[in-house]
């Protein structure tokens, strides 16, 4: 589909990486391209468009479809730009008569097999064949046409053979032959922009056609992921979103970022008036360069979802029904709770949990109201129970609490290990990225229990797979570093120069003891010790080499630690500090980064500062005025723990939905309901609802201003693309409930607390609005030293100076299988949802993923009677659920699988209380667990519906 | 206090302290020490004390060498 708004100029080919610059001459114009660039480019560049319809700059040239011939000075034939490379010297020609009377005849030919009913066509004014029939001149079609593939019957009236039926299986968009014109731009994009590969052209000739899948299949019963990268590409109505079709075609687009995973996709919000008509990805966007996946892309639909709360809502008792109340009396009601509680039982008994949902700004305003308001540091963020080690261990041996790559590096990688991570599923575009370059021989370690779409998927097969035991991560982690340390595979050169090479030393001692060879470990790993060996040799001498991971490192009782050991493996081999290689954190949330940059954290103030540092409070009490805590505050849990023990009364809970996502839900009940103001704000009455006395509604992604920041620190923008249904930003409310609570806020507009942001901390001094409208994004550091921002960390040195390596002792997980719980309960999630699942629960994309579902060894299931698709019981020490089976042997006999997207499945319920040692992120990845046959919903998963229908009783309005 | 919340922050704190036992003994000692100071809420701390100055039942030798060190709440 062209780019009809905002036009995003489409070059024809993807731009070429040649450094030798190439002169040439097109219709008189000099230009000069790098080598290897298509004269189709060569002329887009000087601002001259060769007609064409099956070259896109998202895909390779094809050649197919004859429209962009040009003519070359002494050279024969009409050669199509798109596949010609530049020469240099060469004299080009893009148009005149002969050209011209090509083209026509291409034209006629393609229009004498399409359609002629572009008013009422979905693509209308959208639609490059329309388009290019323009451009040539097309005025007369000479043939008629006995053979068609558009017509349902011949003229004969029967039934005509080549005429498909549209297909709409797909929830998001259509397939409808009739309307295609075979140029192929659906099968690249399937293949080498998502990798995919589930569309193919079948048939030859005449009856060519694109096809999802095998002959039976249907777009939705394919392997089609609905990343819509074919319906971007497609040049005519053949693939178009359904909300088009509905619409209309947008007249505005808003530039803005998506709010779901931690890759942080740039969008066009395309609209009329203030109705959204779609999302596209948009191809400036430096995170995802032009793609997408079906969240992002498709699943927005949550935003004006019946469900969404429009009004706030108070009650005395959680026992009550929910009365519907101004923003005045919400407030009031809020402050004077919140004041009584601090007024009876101090100042450290309250607390507050930003968003990793919303705006930096948000999250920033969130901590300030506890530090500045409440007067404490109890203050916390989901990334308490996700990638709070990678806070702690990247910051212990790197010095900094964040990724050292940008997305783009991974054109340069040779060797990928990707451990308790699977990028197909939670983070699909930054997949799309990484399996291009496995497709070009980068190779790929993959450290998982499971058999992820990683593993093994169209073109791409893991060199290794490591099927380790759940728990055994710092086992592995510490079998390769021995093996490269015993093997004399590490970078002397580097530790030498960037690390203190004593402290290598005796961390090269410890792993070489012979407890940590990979023959040692094998037992409680079981991974076989000569595949470990293979692994570690392929990371530290196969080239550029990039660990990239996610929760499956950090949710452990050694989370830390086994972050700490992929630091050591980076650092000891030299992986660190340019491109291709690094330490990258694949962060859950769209703003997890960003929220634990703000402060989020109770030990620490915005940019990673431990409150107990007495220069630090002062720049924050100079600007705020008040006197700031220099103990640090309470972690999530230790605040239910003090909930529960009865020192911790109220909470204000942004964007964060504790007692779905948070470990032992019982545990977590107990808190809430122990407290005496709980305010959630939030756009659904959400699980932790069940359990406040104050809802505030909150305002999605697309109806306000601010910044969220990406996994590889890239602050992008969120734009405002229409009012907030609720009427108030997030931002707004949180300032409103301060100034109830006697502050004097005064921010009118989020650039201003940005500003505040960038005057207090020093990697984000250079931050502005103005920078991001005129640079698009920037990744902190951002300040004097880089006024552009850091795509790469740590390049001359490390930011605590020399890189530290600690001993990454394994310490066995408390949580173990034993004669009730025989096996190990590992969670995920998968492509079509997202973390607890309030948003895509709400859309279309159920049809993929309706419930959480139960993976199961055949060998598992069948000594205990299970078959595919049974109700069956899943209890552990800390309760129990029951869900559906799914039998399958991408997991390993002893371990079985589920996601935590669905609230009836409550899978927490099963989790347990154990955490990481240093931060105390849950354990969500082992659980011992036992599995047999059931009827239905257990007594709790009933009970604890019965309490949720109840506790969402809202009141009919008074008149 | 209860005997579980009391349960709990000895198993937090033997967590650690394993953690630390791996490194040279001077220096686990002092990153157990910040560590708990760094990250403990004054409350977790007041408990452990609680723990500690009842003679450290069930906490590992590493922390109860770090009794001293640990830096104790102010009265409330």
């Amino acid at each position: 589909m062209k780019d009809f708004i905002i036009p995003d100029r489409d070059f024809g080919t993807p731009a070429a990486k040649s450094k030798t610059m190439v002169t040439l001459t097109i219709d008189g114009f000099d230009v000069t391209v790098p080598e290897g660039t298509s004269i189709m480019r060569a002329a887009a560049e000087i601002g001259i468009a060769v007609p064409k319809l099956c070259a896109t700059d998202s895909v390779d040239a094809f050649g197919s479809c004859r429209l962009c011939l040009v003519e070359i000075e002494g050279r024969n034939g009409t050669p199509a730009s798109c596949t010609t490379p530049v020469a240099a010297g060469i004299k080009v020609q893009t148009q005149n008569a002969k050209l011209e009377k090509l083209r026509k005849g291409v034209m006629e030919l393609y229009i004498s097999d399409h359609p002629l009913d572009c008013l009422t066509c979905s693509a209308n004014g959208d639609c490059e064949l329309q388009d290019m029939a323009g451009a040539v001149g097309l005025r007369d079609v000479r043939y008629e046409a006995v053979d068609t593939h558009f017509k349902a019957k011949d003229n004969s009236g029967k039934a005509n053979p080549q005429w498909n039926p549209k297909d709409d299986s797909n929830p998001y968009f259509t397939y409808d032959p009739a309307k295609c014109i075979v140029c192929s731009r659906c099968v690249r994009a399937c293949e080498e922009v998502q990798g995919t590969f589930a569309l193919t052209i079948s048939g030859r000739g005449f009856d060519s056609r694109v096809s999802a899948g095998m002959k039976e299949d249907n777009f939705l019963g394919s392997e089609c992921v609905s990343c819509g990268a074919c319906v971007a590409a497609c040049p005519t109505a053949t693939l178009q979103e359904k909300s088009v079709i509905e619409l209309g075609t947008p007249v505005r687009s808003v530039i803005t970022t998506c709010a779901y995973c931690g890759v942080g996709c740039s969008f066009k919000a395309e609209l009329r008036g203030d109705e959204l008509v779609r999302m596209t990805p948009y191809k400036n966007g430096k995170a995802n360069r032009g793609h997408s996946c079906v969240k992002g892309r498709f699943a927005y639909g949550y935003a004006s979802h019946k469900d969404r709360i429009l009004s706030p809502m108070i009650r005395d008792s959680i026992n009550d029904a929910w009365k519907e109340v101004s923003w005045a009396e919400a407030m009031e009601f809020a402050a004077n709770r919140m004041k009584g509680i601090i007024a009876d039982h101090g100042r450290h008994s309250v607390g507050v949990i930003t968003s990793s949902r919303c705006t930096n700004e948000e999250a920033y305003l969130v901590q300030k109201l506890t530090r500045a308001v409440f007067m404490n540091n109890n203050t916390d963020t989901c990334a308490r129970v996700c990638h709070s080690p990678t806070g702690y261990g990247l910051g212990q041996t790197l010095g900094t609490s964040a990724g050292t790559q940008d997305f783009d590096s991974v054109e340069h990688t040779d060797v990928a290990i990707v451990i308790g991570a699977n990028p197909a599923s939670g983070h699909p575009v930054f997949a799309s990225r990484l399996k291009k370059r496995l497709r070009q021989g980068a190779k790929l370690i993959v450290i998982d229990p499971r058999r992820t779409e990683m593993v093994e998927s169209p073109h791409i097969k893991a060199a290794h797979h490591l099927a380790l035991t759940p728990g055994t991560n710092v086992a592995i982690i510490t079998a390769m570093a021995h093996v490269i340390v015993t093997e004399g595979l590490f970078d002397e050169d580097f530790i030498r120069n960037r690390c203190d090479w004593d402290e290598f030393q005796d961390y090269a001692e410890f792993v070489s003891q012979p407890k940590n060879a990979p023959e040692a470990v094998q037992l409680l790993t079981g991974v076989q010790a000569d595949e470990v060996r293979a692994a570690a040799r392929l990371y530290a001498r196969g080239g550029n080499g990039a660990i990239y991971y996610g929760l499956g490192v950090t949710e452990h009782s050694q989370g830390s630690t086994t972050v700490i050991g992929i630091a050591n493996l980076a650092m000891m081999t030299g992986n660190i500090g340019r491109p291709g290689v690094g330490v990258n954190p694949l962060r859950g949330q769209n703003n997890v980064q960003g929220s634990c940059d703000m402060g989020s954290f109770p030990h620490e103030l915005p940019g990673y500062r431990h409150v107990k540092g007495e220069a630090v409070r002062d720049i924050f009490q100079k600007i705020w005025g008040v006197q700031i805590d220099d103990e640090p505050g309470l972690r999530i849990p230790n605040m239910l723990d003090a909930a529960v023990e009865g020192t911790f009364k109220g909470l204000y809970c942004q964007g964060e939905d504790i007692l779905q996502s948070d470990p032992d839900t019982k545990h977590v009940a107990a808190g809430l309901a122990a407290m005496d103001c709980v305010i959630v704000h939030d756009l659904f009455l959400n699980e932790t609802a069940n359990y406040a006395h104050v809802f505030l509604p909150g305002s999605t992604f697309l109806e306000k201003d601010g910044t969220f920041t990406n996994a590889e620190r890239r602050i992008n923008r969120v734009r405002k693309v229409m009012a907030p249904r609720q009427g108030y930003a997030d931002w707004e409310v949180t300032q409103m409930f301060a100034n109830a609570m006697g502050a004097d806020w005064t921010y009118t507009h989020p650039s201003q607390i940005m500003d505040e942001i960038a005057l207090t901390t020093p990697s984000f001094a250079g931050v502005s609005y103005e920078k991001l409208e005129t640079m698009g994004s920037v990744q902190w550091p951002c300040n004097e030293k880089a006024p552009e921002g850091t795509p790469l960390m740590h390049v001359d040195g490390f930011v605590r100076g020399k890189g530290k390596f600690i001993n990454t002792e394994y310490i066995a997980t408390d949580e173990r299988t034993g004669p009730r719980f025989p096996l190990l309960l590992t969670t995920g999630r998968i492509l079509s949802q997202y973390n607890v699942g309030a948003q895509t629960r709400r859309t279309a994309n159920v049809v993929w993923h309706a419930e959480d579902v139960l993976e199961i060894h055949p060998s598992d299931a069948e000594v205990r009677g299970i078959k595919d698709g049974d109700w069956v019981k899943l209890a552990s020490r800390s309760g129990e659920t029951t869900l559906h089976a799914q039998i399958t042997d991408r997991v390993l006999p002893g371990v079985v699988y589920t996601t935590f997207h669905h609230p009836d499945t409550q899978a927490n319920v099963i989790t347990t209380d154990f955490s990481d040692w240093a931060t105390n992120c849950p354990e969500y990845k082992v659980t011992a667990v036992q599995v047999g046959s059931s009827n239905g919903p257990t007594e709790w998963q009933q009970e604890y519906n019965a309490q949720a229908t109840l506790s969402r009783r809202i009141l009919p309005a008074a008149e | 206090m209860s005997h579980d919340a009391h349960a709990k922050l000895i198993y937090m704190a033997n967590q650690i302290a394993k953690f630390m036992e791996s490194k040279p003994h001077a220096e686990g000692l002092a990153s157990l020490t910040s560590h708990i100071n760094d990250f403990w809420e004054p409350r977790m701390r007041k408990h452990l004390f609680e723990v500690l100055d009842g003679g450290g039942e069930g906490l590992r030798p590493l922390v109860i060498e770090a009794a001293s060190l640990i830096r104790r709440p102010k009265a409330a």
